[in-house]
């Protein structure tokens, strides 16, 4: 061991995430960046997990991007490909990749690239869609395969010529740490950050030589979609929580991750292991017609951002978002950031946050303190129809299971030479 | 019957919507509803829900559209005042109470880095464990908690010693620090009086009659109701006592205690002997003894506090204080070996045989039943008289009503060399002078300037007989006495007193107790606890952590739970990594 204690290895953890450099640079083709999905595979959001356990919409999205790769040309197909075992399903957090929802992610779509420069760790992420029929909530019917074209044909290409031009690249953190002042919590909430990447990118767009029916398309997708930012800051997330796990030492959370049926964590003493426990249904505000009963447990790799400290962790900063489960006004929120406070080791200086009283967003959840206390980290979420293709049916919020916690902290006993 | 509202640009949050659109679902007669602002894709999940409908295609994106299915056009109208009240009154109230409520006790010390006091009032099983990690934190605890064994009370009361802490209790119900009530107590005024007691409602009683009658408590420190036993020896009993000595605010400490251990009775009743303060000490159960040295004894708790409040409101008569506060006078009187005596002159009779009768018994004098000529004592340089006597009065005025002679005798008692004291009363009310005061204090003033100039000092002591109603108002005699420099007491007996005591001291008979010199470098913690409001961290029943901050003390409440949900495999996991 390096550090004299798990005390001291935590804080070389957080200080990975401190000194953090993501760099926004490029967006390609995922086979470009992602050798295995050279072959015939698809990534999936959290830990690994085989067709028949994946839910509903989890499945719609994979015979969606089996469609649209051209590896069958219908449904049926699709499902015989996929219940038989001719494609490969891939953890996408083992390939330096995060997908929302289902993060189905399949060869040819395009996907962000983020560099962490503090430490060379790379992160990859699809590009968000918008809302409504999406394919990342099981919709695959041909609006969803059309824009999925487009934007592999046009976004993305236009995107990458943008981005190009941006010597370096484009720098999150700055964009996170005023956006984190303007209401965004960067997990239900991007507006503000994804308003400002469009004036960051809009200058490069319109000198990127692309057609003038190409830079109106892109430039009202990304003015329509609020949520863009999101995808972004997942992959960004990723570049730094893989490095802050290099570590090797310590009881620092530094991932988490739900694949629809089991939610995985994993602690920066315990390596490359996911721990594991099933996943609860998120609650909260749904559109007219729906309610709970229609809800999809929770899934999707966006709860990184957690990991990272901001989304649930920094509910301070977008109050508004607490009223999804209560009738609670500014005082809930502060709350619940106190509540989170409790189990973190420390507040990022990066990320300052006015309505908090300035104080820094949450840095590091011990998972020692998570056990002591019985508080499990808050995610903020949307909340998918448990029926694919039908959508997002609302948000709310979400607990991560207590069980991941129970587990890790054996195993981290175990490392540590501790007996009950 | 689907009927839409467009509210032309007018923007509201999507959550704002989502919360209305809840709302509204419960106004009569609407089957369904939505509201949202005007974008594509919210026009999506509007064909998503079956309310759809033309007015709607021409919505913009600024625009608020609401659709609402029902079957009265009364209720549409219905939705758009509610809409319009609803978006009008979106602030909620605020909840914050006066203190902030934590977890851990990371979060605790986050919030109050300054704690100096833990209140803990959680299950005596898990009270030890957060008694310890308090007192790891530098911070004195209050253990309200009770079920705690005797090896964990002695166990935390030597750690609380070797820290320089306090740990009052376990089954320890009621404190006041520095005015701050702690768990049950009462509101009392401030005061002079400390008081150390085992548990809880003796304090209140004493603490309480007190306040009744006119007096005031300076701290109440709890020892819990086994601090006296064999086991535990008096250990914050005996630090109360030694804190409470050398706290500035209190003059007089009070001892409350359950039936101790014979052994342990009298170790206490040894280090009062060492207190430079008067102790008014209730053994509870035990008749009370013959005061000793600086200790008195009572027999119920009514009888401690009426014994408390008499010592406390007659320090005015402490000869410590005085020699302090007329050090200069002092000194000079002292350098001139012959003026060592008391000159007493009195205008009533019964005050000058009681100032003779206290005089006498302070030097141990034989008491002459004879006054002849109304010399109610002479004995070497002393003398108290009565001028009211009939060899005074044959052919003069009373000195009640005419003070002429008496004046004279004070300015010759002024001039005379062997004088230290100069004794008076000073008698108001009907058929009195009618400003006795006002002639006595020109008189007085002049004297001390003339002694002055010659490098020469006396002291005057006197008291007024009278009330406020009386129509020489007791306030201003007393006032035009004290400007004139006389010191002005209670009654003639503390006035005699006093004067007795001040001889005895220039004599050297009497020795000034003084708390200075005792080093108390391990009190220095307690000592700060006690005399500035606590900074608290409750650790149990929110009641407690409320009565702090109504009463200007700074709390944080910390919502204990057991760790781990009381899996005692994962806590002790826990425990351990946090350790590592």
């Amino acid at each position: 061991m390096t550090y004299k204690t798990i005390d001291e290895a935590n804080e070389a953890v957080i200080q990975k995430v401190i000194e953090s450099q993501p760099f926004l640079l490029d967006v390609v083709p995922a086979k470009d960046v992602i050798s295995e999905l050279n072959d015939k595979a698809l990534l999936h959001s959290g830990p690994s997990i085989a067709w028949e356990d994946m839910n509903d919409p989890m499945q719609g999205s994979c015979v969606g991007a089996v469609l649209f790769e051209g590896w069958a040309s219908n449904e049926e197909e699709a499902r015989k490909q996929l219940a038989g075992g001719e494609i490969k399903f891939i953890s996408a957090h083992s390939v330096n990749a995060v997908g929302p929802m289902g993060g189905i992610t399949s060869a040819n779509f395009p996907v962000v690239v983020v560099e962490n420069k503090a430490s060379g760790r790379y992160g990859y992420c699809n590009l968000n869609e918008g809302i409504g029929a999406v394919l990342r909530f099981g919709a695959y019917n041909e609006e969803v395969l059309n824009r999925l074209k487009w934007m592999k044909d046009v976004l993305g290409p236009a995107l990458s010529k943008a981005l190009k031009q941006i010597e370096g690249g484009m720098n999150v953190n700055v964009l996170v740490a005023k956006a984190i002042t303007m209401g965004d919590e960067f997990h239900q909430r991007n507006i503000a950050a994804s308003a400002l990447f469009l004036k960051e990118i809009v200058p490069y767009l319109i000198t990127a030589g692309l057609s003038d029916k190409e830079l109106q398309e892109v430039t009202k997708f990304l003015a329509d979609t609020d949520q863009f930012f999101l995808n972004i800051m997942m992959a960004s997330a990723k570049s730094v929580m893989d490095s802050a796990l290099d570590v090797g030492e310590g009881s620092i959370v530094t991932h988490l991750a739900r694949n629809g049926h089991m939610f995985g964590i994993k602690v920066s003493g315990l390596g490359d292991q996911w721990f594991t426990a099933p996943v609860n249904t998120p609650d909260g505000l749904y559109f007219t017609g729906y309610s709970s009963a229609d809800a999809c447990p929770d899934m999707g790799d966006s709860a990184i951002t957690e990991a990272y400290g901001v989304g649930g962790m920094a509910m301070i900063a977008a109050p508004g978002v607490t009223r999804f489960v209560g009738t609670g006004g500014f005082s809930d929120a502060i709350n619940t950031s106190d509540e989170m406070r409790e189990i973190c080791i420390a507040n990022n200086p990066n990320l300052s946050i006015p309505t908090w009283d300035f104080q820094g967003a949450c840095l590091g959840i011990d998972l020692r303190k998570v056990v002591e206390t019985g508080i499990t980290p808050v995610i903020n979420t949307g909340i998918a129809n448990k029926v694919a293709g039908k959508g997002q049916i609302g948000a709310g919020t979400v607990r991560v299971p207590l069980g991941c916690f129970e587990q890790a902290i054996e195993a981290l006993a175990k490392k540590y030479g501790v007996e009950a | 019957m689907l009927s839409t509202v467009i509210k032309k640009n007018t923007y509201q949050d999507s959550v704002s919507l989502m919360l209305l659109t809840n709302h509204l679902s419960s106004v009569d007669g609407v089957n369904k509803i939505q509201v949202m602002m005007g974008t594509p894709a919210n026009k999506d999940i509007f064909k998503g829900s079956g309310l759809f409908t033309d007015e709607l295609e021409d919505a913009a994106p600024s625009d608020l559209c609401i659709v609402v299915d029902t079957d009265s056009e009364d209720v549409t109208s219905n939705v758009v005042e509610e809409t319009d009240n609803y978006l009008a009154n979106q602030a909620t109230e605020s909840n914050q109470s006066e203190f902030s409520t934590v977890r851990t006790w990371d979060m605790a010390l986050n919030k109050l880095p300054n704690a100096d006091l833990a209140v803990i009032s959680i299950a005596g099983e898990h009270a030890t464990a957060e008694a310890n990690k308090a007192l790891d934190r530098g911070m004195s605890v209050f253990l309200f908690s009770d079920n705690v064994s005797v090896e964990d009370e002695l166990a935390l009361k030597t750690r609380a010693d070797e820290l320089g802490l306090i740990v009052m209790g376990p089954d320890c119900g009621t404190g006041i620090l520095d005015g701050v009530p702690i768990a049950f107590a009462n509101v009392v005024d401030k005061g002079n009086i400390g008081i150390v007691g085992a548990s809880g409602t003796g304090i209140q009683e004493v603490s309480t009659i007190i306040g009744n009658h006119g007096g005031g408590i300076s701290q109440a420190i709890g020892t819990g109701g086994r601090d006296l036993s064999a086991a535990i020896g008096a250990k914050t009993a005996i630090k109360g006592l030694r804190v409470l000595d050398q706290d500035p605010e209190t003059d007089i400490i009070v001892f409350i205690s359950k039936p101790p251990a014979p052994e342990v009775r009298n170790k206490v009743v040894d280090v009062f002997k060492t207190l430079s303060k008067p102790v008014v000490a209730i053994f509870m159960g035990n008749k009370p003894e013959a005061a000793h040295d600086n200790v008195q004894y009572a027999w119920t708790l009514q009888d401690t506090a009426l014994q408390a409040l008499e010592l406390a409101q007659s320090t005015g008569a402490s000869i410590d204080k005085f020699v302090a506060e007329h050090a200069d006078d002092i000194e000079k009187i002292k350098a001139n070996a012959e003026q060592r005596y008391i000159k007493g002159y009195f205008c009533g009779g019964t005050l000058a045989l009681e100032a003779a009768m206290i005089t006498e018994d302070a030097f141990g004098l034989d008491s002459s039943a004879d006054h002849p000529e109304g010399m109610m004592l002479k004995k070497d340089g002393h003398e108290i008289i009565d001028l009211g006597d009939d060899v005074y009065t044959n052919g003069r005025a009373h000195p009640m009503i005419d003070p002429t002679f008496r004046v004279e005798k004070v300015k010759e008692a002024a001039h005379d060399a062997e004088t230290a004291i100069i004794l008076l009363d000073n008698v108001i009310g009907y058929g009195a002078h009618e400003d006795m005061a006002g002639v006595f204090a020109p008189v007085i003033k002049e004297a001390k300037e003339e002694a002055a100039k010659e490098g020469k000092a006396f002291i005057a002591i006197a008291s007024v007989t009278g009330t406020a109603n009386d129509p020489q108002v007791y306030q201003d005699q007393v006032d035009k006495l004290e400007d004139a420099g006389v010191v002005v007491l209670e009654s003639n007996a503390e006035a005699t007193k006093l004067a007795a005591d001040l001889v005895k001291y220039l004599n050297g008979e009497i020795t000034l107790k003084t708390s200075e010199g005792k080093s108390a470098g391990d009190l220095e913690k307690v000592a700060e606890l006690i005399s500035s409001k606590p900074r608290v961290v409750n650790v149990g029943l929110k009641s407690f952590a409320q009565t702090v901050a109504e009463n200007g003390g700074q709390v944080v409440q910390y919502q204990w739970k057991p760790i781990a949900g009381g899996n005692k495999r994962l806590a002790s996991l826990v425990n351990q990594l946090n350790k590592r």
